[in-house]
C-alpha cells in the first residue's frame, strides 16, 4: 500500500531533524560544536538557537502542501544572515539546504513510483528555498558592502560639512 | 566572505567537516575580514614605538626585526616582573572551561582559539616553554611551546580578536582577567612593530593634537558652533560654550567621536544645552579634546601618557574638578588605572554638583565624574524639568558598555536617566546585561572597516538579545553610554536588527529638557519632526 511521503517525513520529523542539525553544525571546528549544537541557549548561544529554530520551521513548511514564502523568508534570512559572515564560501554557506535532499532520500529510501514523484515535488520546494536563498545570501553580502561605506561617512560627517563637501537642503 | 571556489566534485559531496587536530597542530591562518591594516611607520615612530616598519598581515614573510624572539622574551620577562597580576594569570588557571563559552567572538565565529582559556593559552604555552622548569624539561606533556613564527603570528592574530571587554573573567572562579593577558598579548606586539593602523594612527593623532582624529583647535570650535546652530534651530535658545577659559569650575572632556561622528554628535548637542541650562561653569579644552584612549590598547605606558594630557590640562586651566562625557573605555582607564600611573590629582579638589552640592566621593582621587553619574544625581533632586512624553515615539532598552559595567560598576544611574525622561523602556534578558553585557563586538581599536566580518560575528550575541526586545516588546532605540557603541552598534543594528537605531543617553536628555525659555518643540535633536509635529516647521 503507498503511503504518502509527507505523512512519512512527518512521522520521522525529529529524526530528520536532528540528522539535518548535526549536518549543518559539522562546518564548525570539532572542539567547538559541542558547544554550539545546545540548542536550547537562546542567548547564550544564538547560533545554535537560532539556526535549530529555523531548521525546524522550514521543514514544516516544507510539509505543507504548498510552499509558504512569506514564511519562509524570515526563516532563511536568519540562518543565513549568520552564514553569510562566517567565512564560508557561498556554496558552503547554503549548502545546508542541499544536505536536506540526502537526508530524505535517506529517510524515504522506497524507489516505488509514487514514492519518487512525490520526493521529487519535495526536493522541487528545496529547490524553490535555495533559490530564495541565494537572493538572501547576496542581500546580506550586499549590506556588509553598504555598512562599510555609511560608517565612514557617519564616521566623518560633520567634518565634511565643515569643508563645504556636503551640503543639506533646508527647507525655507 | 570566503575565498574559496568548490570544484564540481567537491560540491556534489558537500562535506566540509574539518579535519580532527589538536590546536597546537593547527596552524593559525590569517583570513582576509578578520583583521585590521598594519600601523604605518611613521604613527609608531612619533610616540617612539621601536621597530617600525612596513609590512602586511597576509604576506608570508612580516619583515620580522633581528633577534625579534629574543626581544619578544625578554619582553615577556620584563612584564613577568613588572605586574605580578601576569604571572599569576600564567600560572594558576585550571583550564576549567568555565569561560570558554562566554566570549562573544567564540560565540560568534566556532573558532576554539577564541574560547578566552585557548587564547590565553597561546601565550601560555610559550611562558611555560621558556620560563617554568616542568614546561622546559616535560615541554608539550606540561602544555609548553617554542616560539616561533608561526605562534607570533597567532598571538597577534587572536589578540587583535579580542576586545578586552572581561565578560570571560566574570565568569572565572579564579578571577583570572583575561583582559589583562591580551593587553600583554598586545605589550609584546608592539615590541616588534606589530600594532595596527586603526589604533597606531588615533594614538599617535591624540599624541600629537590632543584627540585620535588629529583635529586642530579651530576644527573643535567650529563644529561644535555646528550644534550651538542646530540647538537654535530646534529651540530657539543660542547656548555658549567657552574653549580653555582659565579659571572655570569644571573641565568637560568628551570622547571627540561625539563631535564628528553621528549618531555621537546628537549626544554632544544633549550635554550643550543641559550644561547651558543649568548655567554650568565649565569649559571645553581644545588641546585636552580626547576622552578615550587609544593608548590603553597598545602598552601601559603609552596609555598613561595619554591620560596625562588631561590633567595636565586641568592644571593648566585651573578647574576644580572634570567632568566626563559618555566613553566606555574612558572610565575603566579613569577607574582603575589612572590613580596608579598619574594620580593622585591633589591639584583638583573633591567634585562636588554646583546644583545640587552632591560629593562624588567614588572619584575622590581621580576627580573625574561620568556624566551619567552627574545627571542622575540632578534627576534625582528635581533640578531638571522634564518632558519625557517627547520621547513616546520610542522604546528604548539599554546596553550596558563593557567598561562602564564591569569596569567602574556604572549600572544604575544610565537606566536611572533613562527612566526619567522617557516613558518606554524595556530591560534585555537578564544574562546579557549588566555585568554579564555583551560587548558591541568592535571595542579595543577593532571598530575598523576592513574587519567587518569579525565584527559582526563578535556582535552577533549583543545583537541576537536586541531582536528579542524588538520582536517581543517592540523595542526601536538601542541607548548606550559609549562613543564606540554609538558608531558601532548602529552598524550592528542595521546589519542584524533593521528598525532599532542607537543613541547615547543625552541625546534622549536633550529630547526632555524643557529649557526656559525655549520655543514649542517640533523637532528632536536630529532635526527630525516629532510625531504628530509634522507639518510645524
Amino acid at each position: 500500500m503507498h503511503v504518502d511521503v509527507r505523512e512519512l517525513l512527518s512521522g520521522k520529523k525529529s529524526v530528520i531533524l536532528e540528522k539535518w542539525f548535526n549536518k549543518v553544525l559539522e562546518a564548525y571546528p570539532a572542539e567547538s560544536s559541542g558547544f554550539l549544537k545546545n540548542k536550547k541557549k537562546q542567548f547564550s548561544n544564538p547560533l545554535g538557537y537560532t539556526i535549530s529554530q529555523a531548521l525546524e520551521g522550514l521543514l514544516d513548511a516544507l510539509l505543507e502542501e504548498e510552499l509558504d514564502f512569506v514564511r519562509i523568508a524570515p526563516l532563511l534570512d536568519s540562518v543565513i544572515r549568520i552564514r553569510a559572515v562566517q567565512d564560508l564560501a557561498p556554496s558552503q554557506a547554503l549548502a545546508f539546504l542541499f544536505h536536506l535532499k540526502k537526508i530524505i532520500r535517506e529517510e524515504i529510501g522506497s524507489d516505488e513510483t509514487q514514492t519518487l514523484r512525490e520526493r521529487e515535488a519535495i526536493e522541487s520546494k528545496i529547490d524553490a528555498m535555495a533559490l530564495i536563498s541565494f537572493d538572501v545570501y547576496m542581500k546580506c553580502r550586499e549590506k556588509i558592502y553598504e555598512l562599510k561605506s555609511d560608517e565612514l561617512r557617519n564616521m566623518t560627517y560633520r567634518l565634511l560639512q565643515k569643508a563645504n563637501l556636503v551640503r543639506e537642503v533646508r527647507g525655507e | 566572505m570566503a575565498k574559496f571556489t568548490a570544484k564540481p566534485d567537491e560540491l556534489s559531496k558537500i562535506d566540509f567537516k574539518p579535519p580532527k587536530k589538536g590546536w597546537m597542530d593547527t596552524p593559525v591562518e590569517i583570513k582576509e575580514h578578520m583583521f585590521c591594516h598594519a600601523a604605518k611607520p611613521k604613527e609608531l615612530d612619533v610616540v617612539g614605538f621601536p621597530n617600525a616598519h612596513e609590512w602586511r598581515p597576509n604576506d608570508e614573510d612580516w619583515k620580522l626585526p633581528e633577534n625579534w624572539e629574543k626581544t619578544l622574551l625578554e619582553g615577556m620577562r620584563d612584564l613577568l616582573g613588572k605586574y605580578r597580576s601576569f604571572r599569576l594569570f600564567m600560572d594558576i588557571c585550571v583550564r576549567c572551561g568555565a569561560c570558554a563559552d562566554k566570549c562573544h567572538f567564540f560565540i560568534g565565529t566556532g573558532d576554539p582559539k577564541n574560547m578566552p582559556v585557548l587564547r590565553a593559552e597561546l601565550l601560555r604555552s610559550v611562558y611555560r616553554g621558556n620560563f617554568t622548569l616542568a614546561g622546559k624539561i616535560l615541554r608539550k606533556i606540561a602544555g609548553a611551546r617554542d616560539l616561533t613564527a608561526n605562534v607570533l603570528k597567532e598571538w597577534w592574530y587572536y589578540f587583535y580578536q579580542c576586545t578586552e571587554c572581561r565578560r570571560c573573567s566574570v565568569f572565572c572562579p579564579y578571577g583570572i582577567d583575561q583582559a589583562e593577558i591580551t593587553m600583554m598579548g598586545r605589550e609584546l606586539t608592539n615590541l616588534i612593530g606589530l600594532n595596527i593602523g586603526w589604533i597606531a594612527g588615533p594614538v599617535a593623532a591624540c599624541y600629537m593634537k590632543g584627540n585620535h582624529l588629529g583635529l586642530e583647535p579651530h576644527t573643535i570650535t567650529s563644529s561644535i558652533e555646528f550644534f550651538v546652530d542646530d540647538i537654535e534651530t530646534i529651540t530657539g535658545i543660542r547656548v555658549n560654550p567657552t574653549f580653555n577659559r582659565k579659571g572655570a569650575e569644571i573641565l568637560f572632556v568628551t570622547p571627540s567621536g561625539d563631535l564628528f561622528a553621528n549618531p555621537g554628535t546628537y549626544t554632544a548637542m544633549g550635554y550643550l544645552m543641559l550644561f547651558h541650562e543649568l548655567g554650568l561653569d565649565y569649559t571645553w579644552s581644545t588641546y585636552a579634546s580626547e576622552g578615550g584612549n587609544f593608548g590603553f590598547f597598545t602598552t601601559n605606558e603609552m596609555a598613561k601618557r595619554l591620560n596625562a594630557k588631561i590633567y595636565a590640562e586641568a592644571k593648566r586651566l585651573g578647574v576644580k574638578w572634570i567632568l566626563g562625557g559618555e566613553c566606555g573605555h574612558m572610565w575603566r582607564v579613569i577607574h582603575q588605572y589612572m590613580d596608579t600611573w598619574n594620580g593622585p590629582a591633589d591639584f583638583l579638589e573633591e567634585p562636588v554638583s554646583p546644583i545640587t552640592g552632591t560629593k562624588f566621593e567614588n572619584t575622590t582621587s581621580a576627580k573625574m565624574v561620568h556624566i551619567a553619574e552627574f545627571t542622575a544625581d540632578l534627576i534625582k533632586h528635581g533640578k531638571l524639568k522634564l518632558e519625557p512624553s517627547r520621547n513616546d515615539h520610542l522604546k528604548v532598552t539599554f546596553h550596558d558598555s563593557c567598561n562602564t559595567a564591569r569596569g567602574m560598576g556604572l549600572l544604575e544611574e544610565p537606566r536611572y536617566i533613562i527612566r526619567n525622561v522617557c516613558n518606554h523602556f524595556q530591560e534585555m534578558p537578564e544574562d546579557t546585561i549588566r555585568e554579564k553585557t555583551f560587548c558591541c563586538g568592535s571595542g579595543t581599536g577593532l571598530n575598523a572597516s576592513e574587519n567587518m566580518e569579525l565584527r559582526l560575528r563578535g556582535g552577533l550575541a549583543r545583537a541576537n538579545a536586541v531582536k528579542h526586545v524588538h520582536e517581543h516588546y517592540g523595542v526601536n532605540l538601542l541607548a548606550n553610554v559609549c562613543a564606540i557603541d554609538r558608531a558601532t552598534l548602529t552598524t550592528s543594528m542595521d546589519y542584524w536588527v533593521p528598525g532599532v537605531t542607537v543613541a547615547g543617553v543625552h541625546e534622549l536628555v536633550g529630547n526632555a529638557l524643557v529649557m526656559k525659555g525655549e520655543k514649542e518643540r517640533t523637532q528632536d535633536l536630529r532635526l527630525e519632526p516629532f510625531p504628530g509635529k509634522e507639518g510645524n516647521e
